[in-house]
């Protein structure tokens, strides 16, 4: 099967000498959902940045399927810009395409609902509760129609229940939009849901 | 609590202390060229009212060009920084310079270099130099607090050095710099008083020169008189920086929010 986007021996060290990691090869397919799992420090964000293109690999490569494809990308912190509010956030992507202002709100807009923030295009950030501000952070991400999510612990600063419901909520939007999704969740003994998961081990471990 | 007694207690407290002093000037029969009373500098006011007001024009006008010139030279050179390490290693320690050396010893100087007819540009230049700094710092300070994530996601998606500029650094910037405008504002005032008593009498026509030509010629009243002129400009002066940091923050930012509760 054909890959979106892979690593082929991909190694990464930090310029204060820390190896994140090591020959690494992963490859995604389209329309795949691929949780990485390890505990903190093995390197899954990393990795992640680097699909994203975010950080350069200091050896390897990354390789895309032809026509590279529309990324998004979920910090685990909302990220959002505090003085504008929810529908500016989620109208990002779009703005810095140039697609005018019109469209660019009615597609932000619609992302806004699809992620169940109906009603909330106008309120500012800090009037959003953390689950809010992270469904914000995901419209932007899936405002701009991608095709690979990648998304690093975005639940973790969130409780538990709130972090089940974003998860299904998720799986839904996967599976509506014909994603591939990457998926870095909080580490944790529970089995996950994922059809398939990489696991990888801090080098010191 | 509710908000009137913000504004009523310090009134309040003026008012008594004034009432105060008047009492005790007259009681202890104070001279008026040692203390005047309020009374007396009411009536200075009204004396001078003409001299008085033309020397806050002048003044007033010094200020706001000084200051209205020093945010759009410390906003530009601040954005120069963040974008050329190279430019700002250059210059920044001259800004430093700049900004420690004591006004009134350049003064003259600065007078000298305009020529003695160019009073006012001197002023203006003086008042420059000190109201300068805090801007070009804390924008310095506030290009360079904008969210790093933010900034990858920008890149994520394509954005170039403008458009990083223009969407996340200069509003991520907004609460320092007008927070170093308020400061600024009132250095601007003081920068261009204090030139004018460096500059010497009979030459400038702003407060400054009121203050030391009615005190060469011992009516203290209207020297007060000046002085509370000027006050009243300063605290004007921050009120309306005060109101425009409100405006432009209080939707977001936590330092303009209301507690709720």
């Amino acid at each position: 099967m054909a890959s979106l986007v892979a690593l082929k021996g991909v190694s990464k060290t930090f310029d204060n000498g820390t190896l994140a990691l090591e020959r690494v090869d992963l490859a995604v397919t389209k329309g795949e959902f691929v949780s990485l799992l390890g505990p903190s420090g093995c390197g899954k964000s990393t990795a992640l940045r680097i699909l994203a293109g975010l950080l350069t690999p200091s050896d390897g490569t990354v390789e895309f399927a032809p026509g590279k494809p529309e990324i998004g990308f979920v910090f685990q912190e909302p990220t959002l810009m505090p003085w504008g509010p929810a529908l500016t956030n989620a109208r990002l992507p779009l703005d810095l395409k140039g697609i005018n202002r019109g469209e660019a709100n009615d597609r932000a807009a619609r992302a806004l609902k699809r992620v169940g923030l109906d009603g909330f295009e106008k309120s500012f950030p800090r009037e959003l509760s953390g689950g809010m501000k992270m469904r914000v952070s995901i419209a932007r991400a899936i405002a701009a129609e991608p095709e690979l999510l990648l998304m690093d612990e975005p639940f973790a600063a969130l409780d538990e229940m709130t972090r089940q419901t974003l998860n299904d909520d998720l799986l839904k939007l996967w599976e509506e939009d014909a994603l591939t999704v990457v998926f870095v969740p909080v580490a944790s003994r529970k089995r996950s849901r994922s059809r398939r998961t990489a696991s990888a081990r801090p080098a010191t471990a | 609590m509710r908000e009137w007694p913000k504004y009523v207690v310090p009134v309040a407290l003026g008012a008594l202390v004034i009432g105060l002093w008047q009492f005790l000037v007259r009681h202890y029969d104070v001279p008026v060229f040692v203390l005047p009373a309020p009374s007396d500098i009411a009536n200075a006011f009204v004396t001078d009212f003409s001299t008085l007001m033309s020397a806050l024009w002048t003044t007033f006008r010094i200020v706001v060009i000084a200051f209205a010139l020093a945010v759009v030279s410390g906003v530009l050179l601040a954005v120069l920084f963040s974008q050329s390490r190279i430019i700002e290693y250059a210059l920044y320690p001259y800004a430093v310079i700049l900004q420690v050396t004591p006004i009134v010893a350049i003064a003259p100087l600065i007078i000298i270099w305009v020529h003695y007819e160019n009073i006012d540009l001197a002023l203006l230049i003086l008042a420059w130099i000190v109201a300068f700094f805090p801007i070009l710092a804390n924008t310095t300070l506030g290009l360079r607090s904008a969210d790093f994530n933010l900034i990858d996601l920008l890149k994520l998606y394509g954005a170039s050095r403008w458009q990083i500029l223009w969407r996340l650094q200069l509003p991520s910037t907004l609460p320092y710099l007008l927070g170093a405008m308020k400061v600024s504002g009132g250095l601007a005032l003081i920068g261009s008083v204090v030139a004018e008593f460096a500059a010497g009498t009979g030459t400038a026509t702003g407060l400054g020169w009121t203050i030391t030509e009615a005190g060469n010629r011992l009516h203290i009243a209207t020297m007060f008189a000046a002085l509370a002129i000027l006050a009243a400009l300063g605290v004007t002066i921050f009120a309306v920086l005060s109101g425009l940091e409100w405006l432009l923050l209080h939707r977001w930012h936590e330092s303009a929010l209301k507690k709720e509760g």
